[in-house]
């Protein structure tokens, strides 16, 4: 044993796109603390917007030199940069710019996040930090740090690694939950919620990694792949298996899919509407990169080793995935609230993202796994995330309001009392009558009508409808297309069969939504709900908008470009 | 005496930790059920670490250790807000958020 300390090499270039990312999280902590509140936001979005984009531009760079090798390994084979990691970096780098936007976004005047996180709600603090007018911009650093465990989770084949990077992604999420600005009971419920359940499937994660490593003596997947081939007896035994299945147990949960979904609607219909966008969009694109490269790696060998375990594996996503179409679709049928429908329909999709996943692990053990799941993964889930991004950034537009023109005093009035104990400065008092702006009208039937009112944000939404139904010319339809095909191409028909049928149930309700906006009346003298006000689309949610609308179609269009481009991407690090 | 005794030990620890966030109505208590179940992995890491006459398992019990200790301040946390603003920590009690 040597007592001389060996310098690790790092290949820093190769980190580059989750260091960006991470470095700019961390910079916004210090902005956090260190610059003056009145230019923090800005300061802020900057340092956000210049992480994400250096570490798209990083992906970008490296992308035709991994293309070429194949990838390699770094940090001590911890992290693994090959085109499937980069491909899933680059969705997960876009996505979070909508996210981005969203977080961004004061259409309404104010952000989506609470003026004072810690103040219980509804109390005198809390109205006073309200009329102070006092905003925070936490959400920031903790976007990006969540972003970055997403990278890194979606990028190593190193269990303990895949466990922290789970933790990374996971924490700054259950806070971001519980932050909303308004409906702060049901924001703290979802983040509680989601934290409990979510500390509960990663511990059986990590007990899942430890009976692993008990039954291989590593925690890599490459060395559990090759003891598996070894045939060691222990490895292809009882311990190995319960250790897989608790691994995929706890990614299934992140992913949301049947029966580890209790928690999607829930979360989905309390958090702030920005961070479930994002949770929809970019949670999934993670959690599922980690899971294909679990298969890709383990499944082969297992077929090779013991035909009776792949088969039983097999069979378990079978029912995963077909249990996650039918409750996604079925229960999203009565539901009345836009955002706990988003949810249900987000566990469907799940669902018919997994058909492919089985495509892939089906093929694994015959030819080699072919390029066909891959493909259909990645590119379901960057037309999913454009279309669940956008029909939750049209939903931040749509804003309760009161009946009547109220009087309002605007910054620091009627809260003189206790100026000095926030530490804000004196502002004049501004007293104008206006129909202030509430929380998002969220319930369907306030919806109605929406097409007359607003017509191009009635057709937007429409179109991510129509997308996450699978209706030709959008994305969603090439998405769910690819996916089927790998389900079939592989042998799993029935599978493909049942998704299909799944697929022509959610159009119902989908499309119940579209005739709700075109062909109902609202009722105005319906004094159920809160009458709504329809923000414009001038700010970073109406852009985001649009942008997603327009890529929607461009995947339903113009697919091949992407397509050929996700396909490159089924290429892994041995 | 015996490695595997650790092992069926840390798996009894695991499904008592389970059990008690499947249970238990409290949510400080459930809490603790995971972090039960955190640290019978723990113990687990460091009895395969040992078997196999191989470091790493001890090394990995440090990170799980460190994860843990972030997961309960941001658990207890959110938990502390709901509790100040509700007066209850029963995970019944918190049911806004239903169809």
């Amino acid at each position: 044993m040597t007592t001389d300390f060996i310098e690790p090499t790092i290949d820093w270039a190769h980190l580059a796109p989750i260091i960006a990312v991470l470095g700019a999280g961390v910079l916004g902590v210090l902005v956090e603390a260190f610059v003056p509140a009145r230019s923090r936001r800005v300061v802020q979005l900057v340092v956000t917007a210049l992480g994400i984009a250096a570490a798209l531009t990083a992906v970008v760079v490296l992308w035709p030199g991994v293309q070429e090798s194949g990838g390699v390994r770094i940090v001590g084979g911890t992290v693994l940069v090959d085109p499937f990691a980069l491909a899933v970096q680059a969705i997960l780098l876009v996505l979070g710019i909508f996210s981005l936007l969203l977080f961004a976004d004061r259409s309404s005047g104010d952000d989506a996040f609470a003026p004072a996180a810690a103040a219980v709600p509804g109390s005198a603090y809390e109205d006073l930090a309200r009329a102070q007018g006092v905003r925070q911009t936490e959400a920031f650093p903790l976007l990006l740090f969540s972003l970055g465990g997403m990278m890194i989770f979606a990028s190593t084949s190193n269990l303990l690694m895949m466990f922290v990077a789970l933790e990374v992604l996971s924490l700054p999420l259950y806070v971001l939950s519980a932050l909303a600005r308004r409906r702060r009971l049901l924001s703290q419920e979802a983040g509680f919620k989601y934290f409990l359940l979510g500390a509960f499937a990663s511990a059986i994660f990590l007990f899942g990694v430890a009976l692993m490593y008990g039954a291989t003596a590593s925690v890599d997947l490459a060395e559990i792949r090759m003891s598996i081939a070894r045939g060691d007896e222990t490895a292809v035994g009882g311990l190995l298996m319960v250790g897989l299945i608790m691994v995929i147990v706890g990614i299934l949960f992140k992913v949301g899919a049947a029966p580890f979904h209790v928690w999607v609607p829930d979360v989905y219909q309390g958090a702030p509407t920005p961070v479930s966008a994002f949770m929809a969009a970019c949670t999934k694109a993670a959690a599922f990169g980690a899971l294909v490269r679990i298969v890709v790696v383990v499944a082969p060998t297992l077929g090779i080793q013991s035909a009776a375990l792949a088969q039983g594996f097999e069979v378990a996503l079978w029912i995963v995935a077909i249990l996650s179409m039918l409750v996604g679709t079925l229960v999203a049928i009565p539901q009345t609230d836009m955002k706990r429908m988003l949810g249900y329909s987000a566990i469907a999709h799940t669902g018919f993202i997994l058909v492919g996943v089985v495509g892939l692990f089906l093929s694994a053990d015959i030819r080699g796994f072919s390029g066909l799941g891959v493909r259909s993964t990645l590119f379901y889930l960057l037309a999913y995330g454009v279309a669940t991004l956008g029909a939750f950034a049209a939903i931040t537009l749509v804003r309760e309001t009161t009946a009547a023109p109220v009087l309002t005093t605007t910054a620091g009035a009627g809260a003189e009392g206790g100026t000095a104990e926030l530490g804000g400065e004196e502002r004049k008092e501004d007293v104008r009558e206006s129909t202030p702006i509430l929380g998002e009208a969220t319930h369907m039937a306030q919806w109605a009508g929406l097409g007359r009112r607003s017509p191009w944000l009635a057709a937007a939404y429409s179109l991510f409808l129509l997308s996450l139904a699978g209706i030709p010319l959008t994305g969603g339809f090439i998405a769910k297309y690819t996916s089927f095909q790998a389900g079939i191409a592989s042998g799993a028909t029935w599978l493909a069969v049942i998704g299909v049928l799944t697929s022509v149930v959610a159009v119902f309700f989908y499309v119940r939504i579209i005739v709700l906006f075109y062909f109902t009346t609202p009722d105005e003298e319906s004094t159920d709900h809160a009458p709504v006000k329809v923000l414009g689309m001038g700010g970073p949610a109406g852009v985001t908008v649009v942008v997603c609308a327009a890529a929607v179609i461009f995947l339903g269009v113009f697919p091949s470009p992407v397509l050929d481009l996700v396909a490159q991407a089924a290429k892994f690090v041995p | 005496m015996e490695l595997t005794h650790y092992v069926v030990l840390s798996c009894i620890l695991f499904s008592v930790g389970a059990a008690t966030v499947l249970l238990r109505r409290n949510a400080i208590i459930v809490f603790m059920g995971v972090e039960l179940m955190l640290n019978a992995t723990n113990l687990a890491f460091v009895t395969f670490g040992r078997m196999h006459g191989d470091l790493s398992g001890q090394v990995i019990a440090f990170f799980v250790m460190v994860v843990a200790a972030a997961e309960v301040v941001v658990g207890l946390a959110i938990i502390i807000a709901i509790f100040r603003a509700r007066r209850s920590v029963s995970v019944d009690d918190v049911d806004l958020l239903k169809s």
